[in-house]
């Protein structure tokens, strides 16, 4: 049985007590549950399994060291998740300051409507299909493929299932913004997915255009 | 883009304000007219039931949790990461 938003709450901050108390083993109860949701954040920015895992570690490390920090009123989750961003953005902008600073140029281009690439009908996907590495494998690489302002939002609202709230908190951008970037997100994904959704991933046969717009 | 005429009071819209509501539609962030609106459109029009679709699609297949899978040992390690702090 799932604990309630409340219950949770209160356990965490009962955690959170112990491990200003010096208990280190309640610290680790306290993020295991998240462990997931770092790496996925951490991930989402650094895009390689190594420095994900190593911005993950850091990211665990000084919210240990900084628990003192954290403020009742808001969400451990959320708290988390920020360091994890921050430390995610550092180690990408030591490793590729150029590509960091390209970021903010590409976001100026959120205005003006997105017109899908084609109309190319989906049938539901078996939900097996991701039992393969390849599949997984080809769904990261095309979230990977989006530009960082709407790849995060992605991660955050669709791969974690953050409120819309929670996302603009964390990513500190307004919540019309995230909607903006979430729904650019999602059709973009939807044309490098679309292809081959019928099958073509996996046999790679060349995909067919149900129809060129 | 073709078209019926809309049922009764509904008003039409067109394709590309279908597309730009989208992604609000499916996180139920749109008033119940143009929810309205969008389904009468939808009824009407195969293109945009299939961007929906797809759309829908995508946001199913990222949100399974097998996606960003883990590395095997990455739980172990952390944690022997805290315990080596000082």
């Amino acid at each position: 049985m799932s604990m309630t938003q409340s219950q949770l709450r209160t356990n965490e901050a009962e955690l959170i007590k112990s491990v200003c108390a010096g208990e280190r083993e309640a610290f680790y109860e306290l993020v295991r549950p998240y462990e997931r949701m770092i790496y996925a954040t951490a991930i989402s920015v650094v895009r390689n399994p190594a420095d994900a895992e190593e911005v993950a570690q850091e990211a665990v490390l000084k919210a240990f060291s900084h628990i003192s920090a954290f403020r009742a009123e808001a969400k451990f989750s959320t708290w988390l998740v920020q360091i994890t961003y921050n430390e995610a953005r550092m180690k990408l902008k030591k490793a590729r300051p150029h590509l960091y600073e390209s970021i903010d140029d590409q976001q100026q281009n959120e205005e003006g409507d997105f017109w899908p690439k084609d109309y190319a009908d989906w049938r539901p996907i078996p939900s097996e299909l991701l039992e393969q590495k390849e599949i997984r494998q080809v769904v990261q690489n095309a979230i990977n493929s989006l530009n960082p302002s709407y790849r995060e939002v992605l991660v955050l609202r669709d791969v974690q299932h953050l409120s819309i709230k929670e996302t603009s908190t964390i990513l500190g951008i307004s919540e019309p913004n995230v909607k903006t970037r979430l729904h650019r997100a999602r059709l973009l994904l939807r044309d490098s997915l679309a292809p081959g959704i019928d099958g073509s991933w996996i046999k790679g046969q060349p995909y067919r255009k149900a129809r060129a717009w | 883009m073709v078209k019926k005429e809309g049922e009764m009071a509904t008003i039409e819209i067109s394709c590309v304000e279908v597309w730009r509501q989208i992604s609000d539609y499916l996180d139920d962030e749109i008033s119940p007219e143009m929810r309205e609106r969008m389904e009468a459109h939808f009824k009407a029009c195969a293109h945009c039931t299939a961007v929906l679709d797809g759309t829908r699609n995508v946001v199913e297949l990222v949100g399974d949790g097998r996606v960003f899978q883990m590395p095997d040992g990455f739980s172990k390690r952390l944690y022997k990461k805290l315990q080596k702090l000082p």
